[in-house]
Parts: structure tokens; sequence; C-alpha cells
């Protein structure tokens, strides 16, 4: 690919990275469901059965509704680890508040999620505002709810009605009703990425902050509403956990990984960690690849200790697989011929939001 | 410094600079120590004896070995992830391995080095010549590493290591005067430390900080980045198998020790000052960055502060000193772009000093900071490398 001359560079490079954001996520999706598929066949059952369907789909809906919030952060540059806190706090609230009664159930979601709102807008700030680090600013906000969850709650609280409960268990067909409410969270996102100014704004701060505020663009602003989405989708996750449960739970956060699964899932869709260029259909696709991974992995009932070391295995081989294909974000700060590694890369950075659209 | 200066600095005027470094982002977590240690010994006026103070570095000792480690890889521009499960496999491996037979101390000793050898240059590889994030890497690393170990136990806590490698992390030389007992540990984190201080000011420790301020700049200069940056992998590795060897002593074999370690180290190593995204950043304030943590944690302890919520304080501490030195120093910058002219020549002759007097550099350490500080305002701006606030971070700690 270095080979590439400066002068040819711009449409080939440009017409690959259409290739690499959305369309290699589809299919790397499509070879590991093949794969998938074969591996289930040879111990005897069928892949594509109405049943596994739901149960892949199942799987796939709250991790997506953390990763389509992480995907927002880490357009902007920046991330979230205090998710799986905001999961477990969500989920225990809004099982506090519905107390087994259907009638508390707007409520109760209303305060989860301003709730939830206010934890992304405390983050935001810190992150724009006292410019730390994105990274330590939700590890310690993450630290933070943490303390708060330890110290109040011992186990499991509260009591989430039938009415709730049915939005995790019930199903159009094969789909669940968590999943498509996830994948309208999800179009909702794309819609707000690809035609609303903030969504525009975000691509601009995450590729290059400075030259975004010197383009006039309040920069601030486009990374506080991304962490306030994220917080709030993260309480989604929240509640379906909790309607899943049937009750709220101090650690269902923490286990299931969602801080570091969640990033990963993101930089699985073709979502670039520094910022500025990925799509929430990528992201859609990488926590369905996990999905899919996990759910032959239970299938062949692979030890679960085993089940960690395949899914570390997948997220580096994977991400290993798109960014070979030259990401070097960095613009060439002199001639493209100059910069060996780089020099099939100048197109890439001038259009940043094609990856989106 | 006063070696080359024509006015010698007064002992006012040392002191000032004294003050101005404790308070620079760079020394206030020597500050917040020497606070936090003093309130250690009000609290529980014991402390302060020295057997009971070297117990506590003996308890440090793990954590900032560790952070050392991290340090590498943090200023070189990268992180890793997967330190917390090199210590918990090592411990294990150390568990597994030995058994009580004292005679095979030794060469599992080097198998664990050797190993941790290994898990650094495959994240280091798959990190330059993969070109993939080393956040996913690590992530990767750390997740099969740890499902790897538990699938080996089967989850369980197995194996106990012969007393004799277990002394590393729990004996020490008895007899000593004042001390009574100087901990094997504190010897190890001395070695370490000093180590770690000789090879940062060696031209590759140097290299590394040029690599994680700017890759392109560094490559220009014929720098081999994938070498340099694997390196950094393979000290950290090495960083969390010698605090997996003292672990296996204080605390016992067990899948759980080492857990959260890596979120320890880079939470240290950034409450010393060293900025997420590489370039900026000393070694001492990174170890310095993990007591001062720990001390927070004693703090806490004797204060009667319920355990559960000592995350939710070092969640506010780590913020804070964050934004600290963040604030600090873009209020100085704006400040220093009026006086640049008047401040300039002044400060370049204690800059000069630094390079010929090494052991000045720790006094003088601002000096050359704002120095660069002034030629910062004079390039372009810098394209940030991996995390958002590196413009403003970056500036000068």
């Amino acid at each position: 690919m270095s080979t590439a001359t400066p002068t040819r560079a711009p449409r080939r490079s440009g017409s690959r990275r259409r290739l690499d954001s959305s369309l290699i996520v589809g299919i790397a999706l499509v070879a590991v469901i093949v794969i998938g598929a074969i591996l289930v066949a040879s111990v005897g059952r069928n892949f594509f059965s109405a049943g596994n369907i739901r149960d892949i789909l199942t799987g796939m809906s709250v991790l997506g509704f953390v990763a389509i919030g992480q995907t927002l952060v880490i357009l902007c540059a920046s991330l979230d680890l205090s998710v799986p806190y905001v999961v477990s706090l969500s989920s225990l609230i809004a099982a506090d508040l519905m107390a087994g009664n259907p009638a508390n159930i707007p409520f109760a979601v209303l305060v989860v999620l301003v709730v939830a709102a206010l934890i992304g807008l405390t983050n935001g700030l810190i992150v724009t505002k006292l410019k730390v680090n994105g990274f330590i600013a939700t590890l310690g906000t993450g630290l933070i709810i943490k303390g708060y969850l330890d110290t109040n709650y011992k186990g499991t609280s509260g009591q989430v009605p039938w009415e709730f409960q049915l939005i995790g268990a019930t199903g159009v067909g094969p789909v669940p009703v968590s999943t498509l409410l996830m994948l309208a969270v999800a179009l909702g996102a794309a819609f707000f990425l690809a035609r609303t100014r903030t969504g525009n704004h975000m691509f601009a701060v995450g590729g290059n902050e400075q030259v975004a505020r010197l383009s006039g663009i309040r920069t601030a602003r486009p990374l506080i509403v991304a962490h306030v989405l994220c917080s709030v989708t993260a309480a989604l996750a929240g509640l379906l956990l909790a309607s899943r449960l049937g009750v709220g739970s101090p650690v269902v956060g923490t286990q299931g990984g969602y801080d570091l699964l969640s990033i990963a899932a993101v930089v699985l869709g073709g979502t670039l960690l520094m910022g500025g260029r990925g799509s929430i259909w990528g992201t859609i696709g990488g926590v369905a690849i996990f999905a899919v991974v996990d759910n032959v992995m239970s299938v062949m009932q692979v030890n679960p200790f085993l089940k960690d070391v395949v899914r570390g295995v997948v997220i580096v081989a994977a991400v290993a697989v798109y960014t070979s294909r030259s990401l070097d974000r960095r613009r060439p700060r002199f001639t493209a011929g100059a910069e060996p590694p780089a020099a099939a890369e100048p197109a890439a950075v001038d259009a940043p939001k094609g990856g989106a659209a | 410094m006063s070696a080359v200066t024509s006015d010698r600095p007064s002992a006012g005027a040392r002191l000032a600079r004294l003050g101005r470094t404790l308070v620079s982002p760079r020394g206030a977590v020597f500050l917040l120590l020497i606070v936090l240690l003093i309130a250690i010994a009000v609290l529980n006026p014991s402390f302060a004896e020295p057997g009971q103070f070297i117990r506590f570095i003996q308890r440090v000792a793990p954590v900032a070995i560790v952070a050392i480690g991290q340090y590498f890889v943090i200023v070189g521009g990268e992180f890793d992830l997967s330190m917390g499960s090199v210590v918990t496999a090592q411990v294990v491996i150390a568990g597994n391995l030995i058994g009580q037979d004292e005679a095979k101390s030794l060469p599992v000793l080097l198998l664990m080095l050797a190993f941790g050898a290994f898990i650094g240059l495959v994240n280091g590889l798959i990190v330059t010549l993969l070109k993939v994030p080393s956040f996913i890497v690590t992530l990767g690393m750390m997740l099969a590493l740890l499902g790897g170990t538990l699938y080996w136990t089967g989850g369980a806590a197995t194996g106990n290591p012969a007393d004799g490698f277990r002394e590393i992390g729990r004996g020490g030389i008895r007899g000593i005067p004042v001390i009574d007992i100087l901990p094997w540990s504190v010897v190890v984190l001395a070695a370490v430390l000093a180590a770690a201080i000789w090879f940062s000011k060696r031209p590759f420790g140097r290299t590394i900080i040029a690599l994680g301020d700017n890759p392109t700049t560094a490559r220009f200069s014929g720098t081999r980045n994938w070498w340099v940056k694997t390196s950094t992998f393979m000290i950290s590795s090495l960083s969390a198998t010698v605090a997996g060897v003292l672990l296996v002593g204080y605390a016992g074999v067990h899948p759980s020790v080492g857990r959260g370690y890596e979120f320890i180290a880079i939470t240290a190593v950034v409450l010393g000052g060293v900025v997420l995204g590489g370039g900026r950043g000393w070694v001492v304030a990174a170890a310095a960055g993990a007591f001062a943590l720990e001390a927070l944690f004693t703090v806490l302890n004797f204060a009667g502060v319920p355990s559960t919520y000592r995350d939710a304080v070092q969640g506010a501490i780590i913020i804070l000193a964050v934004a600290y030195s963040a604030t600090t120093f873009r209020s100085r910058r704006r400040g220093r772009g009026i006086e640049a002219s008047s401040d300039a020549p002044s400060q370049t002759s204690p800059d000069a000093a630094t390079q010929t007097s090494p052991d000045a550099a720790t006094q003088t350490s601002p000096a050359p900071a704002e120095e660069r500080d002034a030629e910062a305002s004079a390039r372009p701006a810098p394209i940030p490398s991996t995390s958002r606030a590196d413009n403003e971070t970056k500036g000068g700690s």
C-alpha cells in the first residue's frame, strides 16, 4: 500500500477507505458467522435455528446500548470508563423506585435517565472545563460511583414489576424487543451523527480539536453532549438488565465488564480510538461479532476461562486486520513522499465524515 | 546551576525555586505525599517510627515497581492494561512450578523473567508492527492471560511456593540497628528505582520520551521506533514480573492477586504528573505517585473511613490532581505570553547548566520545562497523539 504514488493516492485511498469502515466490519461479521455456523454444525446443532438467533440478538442488546454511547464518546477522542457503574446504579435506582408497582414505571425510568444524564454532564464538564483526560476523569467518576454503590448496597435490591420485565422477555418472532429498542437507539444515534450540527461537530472535534476550534466550533459542547448521551445509553442498558433480572444489582455492570468490552466493540467496529472517524453501524457490527463468538463458544461448551482467551485473541486479531490497512491517522506534515508508511493516506484525513454517512 | 550563571542564586532564591517546584504539577505529588505522611503521623504517631515506616515502604513496593514499569510505557505514548494479568500469571506460575522444592527457585525465577519479557515482546510487536492501538492489544492480552491462568488453575487457588522463595517478598535482612529489619522488598524497590533513574538518563531512556512526544520527529532523527516502543512494553512486563515475585511472598498465591493493578499503576503514574499520551514525565514522580496513593489509603484507614469509600476518595483525588496540573499550566502559559521576552534570557543559563550537572536537574526542573513552553508557542499547533487533553497538559509537566 505504501507504494502508491502521491498522484494516484487520493482516489485510491479514498475508495479503499470507504471499503474500510462499515463494509469491512460487515465482511468480518459474515466470516465469523460462516465459521461459527460450520463449528456449530460440527457438533450437530443448527446455528440458524430461531432459538439460537434469538440468543445471539439477546446477547447483543445490552452491550449494544453501552457501545452506542461509547462510540459517540470515542468519536470525540475521549473515553468513558464509568459505564459499568452507571449500568449498576441505574438498575438499582430503577428497581428500588418501581418497587413492584407498575404505576411507578414512568417515574422510575425518568429518574434513572436524569441521574445518568447528570453523571454524563459531570464527566463532560470535568473533561472540557477542568481539562482532565477522559480516561482519568471517567475512571475517577466511576470509582466515586463504585464507592457509593459499595457503601449503600450490600446485594440485590428492589423489585421490578412484571410489566417491565416483559421488555426483556418478549419478542417479535425471533427478534427480542430489547434488540429492536437497541437498534432504534442506534438509528437515532446514526441520524444524530449524520444530520445534526452537534453530531457533525463531534467528528471535527475528535479529528483535531485545535483545527475545530480555529474553524469556529465550540469544542466543549459536542464533547459534553457525547458524555451525556453515553451515560444515558448506559442507563438504558441498566434498565434492560433490571428488567431481565427482576431486581437491581450493584455488580451487574462490573461483572459484564462493559467498560472495556464496549471500547473493544467500538474499535472492532472500525472506529478510531483516537477519535474523528467511525460509525454507529460499525459498532453494531462489532457487538454482533462479539455476540456470535460468545454464542458459538456457549453452544460448543467451551470452558468459561478459555472463552476469555478466545475473546482476547479475537479482539486483537480483528483490529489487527483493520489497522494493517494503514490507519496511521497522523496527517503527513511534509510532502507525502517524505513519510514512508503514511504515504497512502493523504486524502483520508481530509474527509473524516465519509465513514458515517 | 551556580557554576554557569554569573550571579550565584541566594539561599532565598533557591528556596523560592524549590517552593515553585513543589507547587508545580511535577512536584505537586511530593507535596501531596509529604502532607499525607504528616497526616498519618498525626493520626497514628507510631507510624513515624523507622520500623513502622519501613513496613509501609515494603507494602508499597509492588505497586511502586508496577508504576515504574507503567511509566515507561505511558511516557512512550502507550498504555499497558495487561500488567495486572501478568502479575497474576507470574504469581500462579511461581506457586505451581516451584512447589516445595527450593532447588527449583532459581530456574523458575529465570523462567518467569523470560515469560514476562516474552509477553512484553508480543504486546510491543503487535502494537508496532501490526499498528493495533496499545489499549486494544493489552486489553486482549489482559483477557487472554487471565483466562489462560484461570483455565490452568481451574479458577481456584493452587500451589504454594517454597518458603525460601517467599522470603523475597516477606523476609529481610535482620539485626539492623534502627529499623530492626530491612525487608528485601525495599531493597528490590530501591534497586529498581535506581536502575529506572539511571536508564531514563541514558540516551535510550531519553529516546523513549522523544518518541512519546513526537513519533515523527523521533523517526526522522534516526530512532528505531518499533524497537524502542517494544522495549517499553518489555520493561513494563518485567516490572510486573518483579512485583509478582514480591507479591507471592507478601500476599500468597491466589488468582485475584494483581487484579486491578493496571489501573492502580496508571493512576499512580498520572498522579506523578506524567502526561497520558506521552512525552512528559519523571520516573521518580511516578514512583512517588504510588507512594502517595498508598499513603492516601493508609490515611483513610486510620481516619476510620469505611473501606467502601476508599474507591470514591481515590476517584476524587485523581480527578483533582490531574485537573490541578492541567489548569495550573494553562494559566501559567497564558501569563507567560506577555512576559516571555524579559523572561527568556535569564532562563537559558540554568537550562544549559542542567545538562552538565545531572543532580541539579531535580532542582531546576521547572526551568527547562518553561523553556520548552516558550518554544512550544512558536511551533505550529501539535497534533494530538492519543488523548484529547494533550495540547493543554503537554505544555510542561
